[in-house]
């Protein structure tokens, strides 16, 4: 920036996220927690991942969660993925129990709800959950169209798609814009969100309806466009993670750009400006 | 640096005590009644939102024989452990009778061999287990609504209950049974099953008849089936939650989703 405003030398705040938005992220927080981890409950029932239109098509799953007792008559808990075989005693495959010993089980407790191995319960969640998030992803992206929060802020600018490999090679060196320049959403930002807002989160409710037998019956073969419903459980599982993985990202982003500053926006909307020190220096020469 | 590692360290367990508490938290909602109340809204908004966007008559995908699983699996019960139904198993369930009654103008009792003379119906259909796998099967077997013609419903008969030979407690206690409304009863893949990929209905899939259900999971499709039963409620059988798996465990009535 070749001037700064005088008014801007002073740290000062501005009004990121309005009410809506901040309410809409925080009860999505909570439903993603809840599907994930209730998911893993689910998936405990029948730990492996097949594709096709059955399980028992011929072929052997690309993932399965399994336990072996060994001869020494101990719980091995093995993790099969395409064929390879890995020893993950203790976190998949075999975990503690709450008697305190190993117990057969895909995912461990602790990244479970509810913790013990109990279908009917995490259906339960799940279902409750999903119902959440699904209405409140209608309201945000409604809200978002017409409040022109999404034209704004979210679609990519041609100075943004011009920007690409420079905003790839700031985010690899965990360089981030300060000052005014951290106001509007930056190019790779933008995408990630896009990606997940119309990409992963649809695909992900979607092939949660392929698995419900009787959603399936209302045009019927709809499933085999993507498969069939074991392939579509699969994809619904992989999504999962790959939301997760968006989650890490996000979350380190937030911690690195400013933790106190970032959460503070989302809570009550004001977000901090720092004025660049070097730019107030050149200003006071 | 010191100072910071501390201060990290702290923020580490503040987390991890937050999350375990969370989910200590979550455990206790899920024993407690008022929570579980609200939870299951979630399964009766689906029960009523797949009711209202479908026509009740939506047919369940149908494969080809390609599709076929090589080997049915078989879940739950595989060889009922009463001996009224082995002695009826033994005989190729020459003396088993299906007994339907309750709610209907003429009760009746049809033997094996005459459900097989009833118009019969062939589907190969995918059964998706509430576990999450699926198998793919052909299934032959009288379209329940030729049996309900027979009998002749009354008008007051909102369920068909299935209760069946397989008892689910080691002392031979709390047999099986299912309920369905009588939507799924008269749609025209609903059916009383005698054999599965062309040949008999093996035991271990639920001889001599089972019921398929095609537009909900596993657990409704009842094997071993007895007598079937059309009552206005359900509250007086059982538990009163329309089905083995709901009453014991809490699974939901609905098996749609």
């Amino acid at each position: 920036m070749s001037t700064v405003n005088k008014s801007s030398l002073e740290p000062y705040f501005i009004y990121r996220h309005k009410l809506p938005i901040r309410i809409m992220h925080w009860i999505n927080v909570i439903c993603f927690i809840v599907l994930f981890m209730s998911g893993l409950n689910i998936f405990n029932s029948h730990a492996a991942l097949n594709l096709g239109k059955s399980s028992y098509n011929g072929y052997a799953p690309i993932l399965e969660m399994k336990s072996i007792q060994n001869s020494n008559g101990e719980l091995v808990g093995i993790t099969n993925i395409f064929g390879y075989q890995f020893d993950t005693t203790g976190v998949l495959g075999a975990s503690m129990g709450p008697e305190g010993k190993l117990i057969r089980r895909g995912f461990p407790s602790w990244i479970t709800i509810p913790g013990p191995k109990w279908l009917a319960m995490a259906r339960q969640w799940h279902f409750f959950f999903a119902w959440l998030f699904v209405i409140n992803g209608i309201c945000y992206v409604t809200y978002s169209l017409f409040s022109k929060h999404l034209q704004r802020d979210l679609l990519t600018t041609k100075s943004d798609r011009a920007s690409i490999w420079q905003s790839v090679k700031d985010h690899a060196r965990f360089k981030h814009p300060s000052g005014e320049a951290a106001i509007p959403y930056n190019v790779l930002q933008k995408i990630a969100y896009l990606s997940v807002i119309f990409i992963l989160l649809p695909l992900v409710i979607l092939m949660g309806f392929a698995m419900s037998p009787f959603l399936d019956s209302l045009i019927p073969g709809w499933v085999d466009l993507f498969g069939g419903r074991q392939t579509a459980r699969t994809i619904h599982f992989i999504v999962a993670w790959l939301l997760v993985a968006f989650v890490f990202i996000h979350v380190f982003e937030v911690i690195i750009t400013g933790v106190w500053n970032n959460l503070r926006s989302m809570i009550t909307g004001q977000y901090q400006i720092k004025t660049l020190i070097e730019s107030s220096h050149k200003e006071g020469k | 640096m010191a100072h910071q590692t501390d201060r990290r360290r702290f923020l580490a367990r503040l987390l991890a005590g937050a999350g375990t508490l969370a989910l200590v938290g979550c455990d206790k909602l899920s024993n407690s009644e008022w929570f579980t109340n609200v939870l299951s809204t979630g399964g009766s908004l689906s029960k009523n939102v797949h009711r209202l966007i479908s026509a009740r008559k939506s047919m369940a995908q149908e494969f080809s024989e390609a599709d076929m699983s090589p080997n049915f699996r078989s879940n739950g019960t595989s060889l009922p452990s009463s001996a009224e139904y082995q002695a009826l198993a033994k005989d190729n369930f020459r003396d088993w009778a299906l007994t339907i009654d309750g709610l209907v103008e003429k009760p009746i009792t049809l033997t094996l061999t005459q459900i097989q003379a009833l118009p019969s119906r062939t589907q190969i259909t995918r059964h998706d287990c509430v576990e999450g796998w699926s198998a793919i099967g052909k299934w032959t077997g009288t379209p329940l609504h030729e049996v309900l013609a027979l009998v002749k419903p009354l008008p007051q008969a909102h369920f068909a209950v299935f209760y069946c030979a397989d008892p689910m407690q080691d002392d031979g206690s709390q047999k099986y049974y299912e309920s369905i409304d009588m939507d799924d009863a008269y749609h025209a893949q609903t059916m009383l099953a005698y054999k599965l990929n062309d040949e008999t209905l093996p035991i271990k899939n639920g001889a001599p008849i089972r019921l398929r259900v095609e537009r909900q999971l596993g657990y409704k499709q009842a094997k071993y089936i007895m007598r079937l039963a059309l009552v206005e409620k359900l509250d007086h059988i059982g538990e009163g939650k329309g089905g083995y798996w709901e009453d014991s465990a809490g699974y939901e009535w609905y098996a749609g989703i």
